[in-house]
């Protein structure tokens, strides 16, 4: 019997027919993704192998396009926040925020105090639950399985807390141009100052468990270097920027909303490697706790949302502005453009995980494809994000 | 010396390992943190402010009927397009009151037309399309749509997942299981008057 095979079957896709072997003959171009576990969803990674090592990898995105920022053009102002939420499933409330903060500082909107601490603590305690998320992720990538049922039971409990003023557990349309949609009451802060020493407590175990040991550290320390000047090329930032030494955070070097009256460090460590990127996301659950409990002290009574809050068929100021806020991955920046109209004329979202995920291509040259894993994990990608 | 320093340093990534197992050996002997679904179920104070899908929320009056005032608003600035709000048709007159009509008409006096009534004939909801922004709750002048805290709603039926809101609180109603609603707040009227305004 004769079997036909269709040879453009053979011959692959667009970007494999295009994805051209390197200068040496005897390599093996493999795909890993869209549907690898490690990748985090539907990231694909094209690669030439040399025996165990990668000569070359090139990350291929688009498979979660959602044409967010064409969204925008047909949505009102209020309702595009939604589409807010589900950017960065980890990490929504940054992504509120930058779109918030882009249209507020377009119309030249105040936001009350209490909401502005409100957005703080929502935000922070989202930040922690991301890093959390990530930890067990991570070390399930690495072939640990235990770590991500321990994030999870501490994770859970965060997510029950913002269940309670979001409404959801996961993608969160929680502020409002001008404020928030719910305010947090007493009941609500006393779970989270119950929570904040809970998971103090909890830090040292994790360190036992996971930081300390042997096998982590043999297998992070010394993979994936990524200087500096490399962050810099890609325009990398957030826990990767602060992994290669340079203490730069959005929240205080530019600082917006009320979190130059809070006081809490940058954590950046200047080893370079998986390691320490893994040691800042640890370093920046602490210094979210500390956030979160000086902001819980401080927070004024009030409104949470200004009077004549936009409506659904508000017409912004023609004009543009841009925003930007600390995400868990790293600058999460939106810039709108107005020609006065109900909808924006043109929504930019700058997500971070997209020139993070830059530098994957180039940090794992030359390692061992086990390796590769851990240099991409220790990026904290989400490929929604990525993709948009 | 560098063998005595490299035996130590292998001791202590092997203590390394067991300090681990004594953190998962706790947590082994701890209690049980997860709800056995179907058995066990969370409580209410679990639930509170879950957003599931939405519902009507019936007039004081009569159970069966909501509060709705069928003005569109929710349905209008709906970001995802999943409320479907249908008026009710005028009612036909009857022969007495065209008659009336007719007369009245003779007289030269202004016809006052029959009025249909302002709750609305069908809500169609689609659970598929909501993302649970809010904004039809914060729009409604008259407080007549809210969410659930449904969160044990599952199907494999796609069509189930359009729901007919009005038939929905017409069952409840029948069944005896109706929620009340709150009184609108304050705030809330306010709000109204300034987006009309
Ligand atoms: S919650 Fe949002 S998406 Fe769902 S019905 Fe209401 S306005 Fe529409
Ligand atoms: S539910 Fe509320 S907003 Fe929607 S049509 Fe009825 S009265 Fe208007």
């Amino acid at each position: 019997m004769t079997r036909t095979i269709n040879p453009d079957y053979i011959r692959g896709d667009l970007y494999t027919q295009r994805f051209e072997q390197g200068k040496r003959e005897n390599t093996l171009i493999l795909n890993m993704g869209p549907q690898h576990p490690s990748t985090h969803g539907v990231l694909r990674v094209v690669l030439e192998m040399d025996g165990e090592y990668i000569v070359r990898a090139e990350p291929v995105l688009g498979y979660l396009h959602r044409m967010h920022e064409k969204m925008a053009e047909v949505k009102s102002y209020v309702g595009f926040m939604p589409n807010m939420g589900r950017v960065d499933y980890l990490h929504p409330l940054a992504w509120n925020w930058s779109y918030a903060g882009a249209v507020e500082r377009l119309a030249g909107i105040e936001v009350p105090r209490r909401a502005e601490f409100l957005r703080v603590i929502a935000t922070e305690l989202n930040r922690i639950s991301s890093h959390l998320l990530w930890w067990g992720a991570y070390l399930l990538d690495l072939g640990a399985f235990t770590p991500i049922m321990y994030a999870f039971e501490d994770r859970e409990i965060l997510m029950d807390i913002l269940q309670r003023p979001t409404g959801a557990r996961l993608t969160y349309s929680y502020f409002r141009l001008g404020g928030v949609g719910a305010d947090m009451d007493e009941r609500c802060l006393r779970q989270i100052l119950d929570f904040v020493p809970y998971l103090r407590k909890k830090l040292p175990v994790y360190k036992d468990l996971v930081t300390d040991n042997v096998i982590l550290r043999k297998r992070l320390e010394g993979v994936g270097d990524m200087d500096v000047d490399m962050c810099r090329r890609y325009g990398a930032t957030g826990p990767i920027l602060r992994g290669a030494g340079l203490a730069s955070d959005t929240r205080l070097n530019e600082t917006y909303s009320v979190y130059n009256e809070i006081d809490f460090d940058i954590p950046s460590f200047p080893e370079t490697d998986a390691m320490a990127r893994y040691m800042v996301r640890i370093r920046e659950i602490e210094e979210s706790l500390k956030i979160v409990e000086q902001a819980v002290a401080m927070i004024p009574e009030g409104e949470i949302l200004i009077k004549g809050a936009p409506k659904p068929n508000w017409k912004a100021p023609a004009g543009e502005a841009y925003f930007a806020t600390e995400g868990a991955r790293g600058k999460v920046g939106v810039w709108v453009v107005s020609d006065g109209g109900k909808s924006p004329y043109r929504i930019k979202l700058r997500a971070p995980g997209f020139s993070n995920l830059s530098l994957f291509a180039e940090a794992s040259q030359g390692t061992l494809l086990a390796d590769a894993v851990a240099i991409m994990g220790s990026i904290d990608m989400v490929i929604p994000e990525i993709d948009r | 010396m560098n063998a005595l320093k490299s035996f130590w340093k292998n001791i202590a990534s092997l203590w390394s390992l067991i300090v681990g197992l004594q953190v998962t050996g706790k947590a082994f002997c701890g209690p049980q943190v997860t709800v056995h679904y179907p058995r066990q179920t969370v409580g209410p104070e679990g639930l509170e402010g879950f957003r599931g899908h939405m519902e009507l929320v019936p007039s004081v009056k009569d159970p069966a009927i909501p509060k709705c005032i069928s003005c569109m608003m929710c349905a209008t600035s709906c970001p995802s397009k999943c409320l479907t709000v249908v008026k009710q048709k005028e009612p036909k007159p009857t022969e007495e009151q065209l008659k009336a009509m007719a007369e009245a008409e003779a007289r030269g006096e202004k016809v006052k037309k029959l009025s249909a009534p302002k709750n609305p004939a069908q809500f169609i909801y689609d659970f598929s399309l909501c993302s649970f922004c809010n904004t039809c709750v914060e729009n409604c002048p008259v407080g007549s749509i809210r969410f659930t805290t449904n969160v044990y709603f599952a199907t494999t039926n796609k069509a189930d997942l359009q729901m007919n809101l009005v038939e929905r609180l017409a069952k409840q109603a029948a069944s005896g299981k109706t929620v009340p609603g709150e009184k609108p707040k304050k705030a809330a009227k306010t709000e109204t008057a300034q987006s009309e305004a």
